[in-house]
């Protein structure tokens, strides 16, 4: 076995163990933070990929700011995690049918389907001095360049998404609302009430009232 | 032709985008509470790209950015309809959030965002293109459907919404990627030439399903239906109106890039799994809506009973049919406007309106408006002279010349069920006993929407070629 494999291997089991661990463990922040642990060994593997760019955005994407931030939220929140994993047991022989099925196919394609390694040649190692990032630089901004741009404007609409989402000024206007008054009609703004025609003026109610507490007594 | 970096292809993207960058900082300093200049900016751009895009009717058709890219008649026409229908749905919009805590910018901002996003998803030529100009939909609609923030089923409907259109474009990506795996390659002219020339084998099978799936999710077609009828009854009436219409004309444009284009040579491999999805949507969006009361949520179950219909006309796999699947598509997203304009109509400032018999003594009391929801109704059952009856016919047409005799049986069969719950709302109006009148209280500006939005069901039906002539050069049908 060859250095390479051993670094492979034990990285592999670090990132399956880990990402078991992310959906089986009780506690939200442990679940948290072996996510974090799965992206530092799927780093790790990409490295030995020759992606040294991609490896290291990983770590400080992923792990330096997304996995904080999220480490944030789930402190912060007050969330029920027992409720969600309710039914778990139910689903659970269904879910591992299609696991297995798709477990099944995908291997099939790694052995002797597409993917296998007859059809797909292994890729020569690179040159000491080659540089991913002028790789990627290159393409980038003459290849990719409309899909570049593309995902700057969804960067755009994430901000004012989010800023319109969470901003809390006053909302409310005092403006007119033409169209609402012009729709007043005398149904909703006048109320006819029934008044009595007019008591003489020695049984006024006060009197009446007496009237009857004195019967009472 | 093949070119690259030419800029001039994209001029109306360019110039959207400028334009949404200046209505953004105007609107910051804008003190008027009704934002009247950022509406009339963003309906002036508008029609800015209509002009430009009608400018570009009848070009050639041009490939761009390395592949990426591709300017058509297909694109133009879809996009022209996606400004037009767009113009129309901010009107309605106006008069429904100048009066609720939804009148903000924003809501004109990501309007335009999520135009943008579509017409990226039309001109798209590759499978990376398609997928950002999607997201940037998505992302945009997400936002305009939570925007009603002290609303808990806005709120709610909005989580749906996102988890929903998360693991839709989760699947698309993990076909694609596949796809990618299989051919090498993520221009889709590259995939059409590797599946000419190869059988397309397990993998690229796997990745085709996933495909459709995630294409179905995103349409609400059966059995991926479930999210639909509560994001429309929940979002704010004036957003799911937007929802409802344009996008899926983006929609469109997206599965012919995707299945006519990419997968042009295997149609053998999708045509049966759409087939399926359609007659399911067929049947049980029409059986649903039958015993729906909510106004919105039979409309809701009726958006997915056309969507049914007009997968019906991508199924045979011609150009006519897509065509006439095209001529579908942009017909039922100028009605589906007009159904959930009565709804937006007959809501007031504190009254949500909802039911189908709120509607009784509009016949009595309000017989213009009356007449104009009986056309939107009729248009949707499809019943001529109304637009809705022609693309109906088209797409039966098709069919029955393709051979899917008893497919288009069974559709025209459900059609007719589905006249049950369009006559029940005109009769509804009509003849149910109304206990009072009911109260009307939109502004002019909505007034006058409503009625060019119905009569145009009407006009349009007697002159039936007017759009189906610009469906038909798309694809390359007529001389």
């Amino acid at each position: 076995m060859t250095f390479q494999a051993i670094v492979f291997y034990s990285f592999a089991a670090w990132l399956i163990f880990a990402a078991i661990m992310v959906i089986s463990s009780k506690n939200s922040v442990k679940a948290a933070l072996f996510l974090v642990l799965t992206f530092a060994s799927a780093s790790a593997i990409w490295l030995l990929l020759e992606a040294e760019f991609l490896a290291i955005s990983l770590i400080v994407v992923y792990v330096g700011a997304v996995m904080v931030l999220l480490l944030f939220v789930v402190m912060m929140l007050d969330v029920d995690y027992a409720a969600l994993r309710q039914g778990f047991v139910k689903k659970l022989p269904i879910a591992l049918i299609i696991a297995i099925a798709f477990f099944v196919v995908l291997y099939s394609f790694l052995t002797h389907g597409e993917f296998s390694a007859e059809k797909f040649a292994e890729p020569a190692a690179k040159a000491a001095d080659y540089s991913n990032i002028k790789a990627l630089g290159r393409v980038i901004y003459t290849e990719y360049f409309i899909a570049f741009e593309i995902a700057a404007v969804i960067l755009l609409v994430a901000i004012i998404a989010a800023i319109s989402l969470t901003f809390r000024g006053r909302r409310n206007r005092k403006s007119q609302n033409i169209s609402k008054q012009l729709a007043a009609n005398k149904k909703n703004r006048l109320k006819i009430v029934k008044v009595d025609p007019v008591v003489s003026a020695n049984e006024t109610s006060d009197e009446l009232a007496v009237n009857q507490s004195e019967k009472q007594s | 032709m093949n070119e690259s970096m030419n800029f001039s292809l994209i001029t109306s993207e360019i110039f959207l985008l400028c334009a949404l960058c200046v209505i953004m900082i105007v609107d910051l300093f804008q003190r008027d509470k009704e934002r009247v200049l950022t509406f009339t900016l963003t309906q002036a751009s508008l029609i800015v790209l209509f002009v430009l895009g009608f400018n570009s009717l009848g070009a050639e058709r041009i490939i761009s950015f390395d592949g990426h890219w591709v300017t058509d008649e297909l694109a133009t026409v879809l996009k022209l309809s996606i400004y037009a229908i767009t113009f129309l749905a901010l009107f309605y919009a106006r008069s429904f959030i100048s009066h609720r805590n939804l009148m903000r910018g924003e809501y004109y901002l990501l309007t335009l965002f999520s135009v943008l996003g579509m017409m990226i998803m039309v001109s798209a030529n590759s499978f990376l293109v398609v997928y950002l100009g999607l997201e940037l939909l998505s992302l945009s609609l997400y936002a305009l459907v939570a925007l009603q923030r002290d609303s808990s089923v806005a709120s709610e409907s909005a989580v749906k919404y996102f988890v929903m259109g998360g693991l839709a474009s989760g699947f698309i990506l993990y076909g694609v990627s596949l796809i990618y795996g299989a051919t090498g390659s993520l221009l889709i002219a590259d995939v059409a030439k590797h599946f000419s020339e190869n059988s397309i084998g397990l993998v690229g099978q796997f990745g085709l399903v996933f495909i459709v799936i995630g294409l179905s999710f995103k349409f609400g077609a059966v059995p991926f239906h479930m999210w639909l009828p509560d994001i429309y009854h929940g979002a704010p009436s004036s957003i799911t109106a937007f929802i409802a219409s344009v996008p899926k004309i983006a929609a469109f444009g997206m599965t012919m890039r995707l299945l006519s284009e990419a997968f042009g040579q295997s149609i053998s491999q999708w045509a049966s799994m759409i087939l399926i999805v359609a007659l399911l949507s067929v049947i049980l969006g029409n059986v649903i809506a039958v015993s729906q009361n909510n106004l919105k949520r039979l409309l809701a179950y009726s958006a997915i009973a056309h969507i049914g219909y007009f997968l019906l006309g991508v199924v045979p796999g011609t150009q006519e049919s897509f065509s006439a699947a095209m001529y579908y598509i942009i017909v039922y997203a100028l009605m589906t406007l007009a159904g959930f304009g009565i709804v937006i109509f007959m809501s007031s400032e504190n009254k949500e309106y909802q039911k189908v018999t709120d509607l009784r003594g509009l016949g009595r009391y309000h017989p213009w408006y009356a007449l104009l929801f009986s056309i939107v109704m009729i248009s949707m059952a499809g019943i001529p002279p109304f637009i809705g009856f022609w693309p109906k016919l088209e797409i039966f047409r098709n069919l029955i010349i393709n051979g899917y005799v008893v497919e288009a049986i069974v559709a025209i069969a459900f059609s007719v069920v589905g006249l049950f719950y369009y006559l029940r709302v005109v009769k509804e109006m009509y003849f149910a006993e109304a206990v009072d009148a009911p109260e009307i209280s939109s502004s002019r500006s909505l007034k006058i929407a409503i009625s060019v939005n119905c009569l145009l069901l009407l006009f349009l039906g007697l002159l039936p070629d007017s759009i189906y002539q610009y469906c038909l050069t798309a694809f390359n049908l007529m001389g």
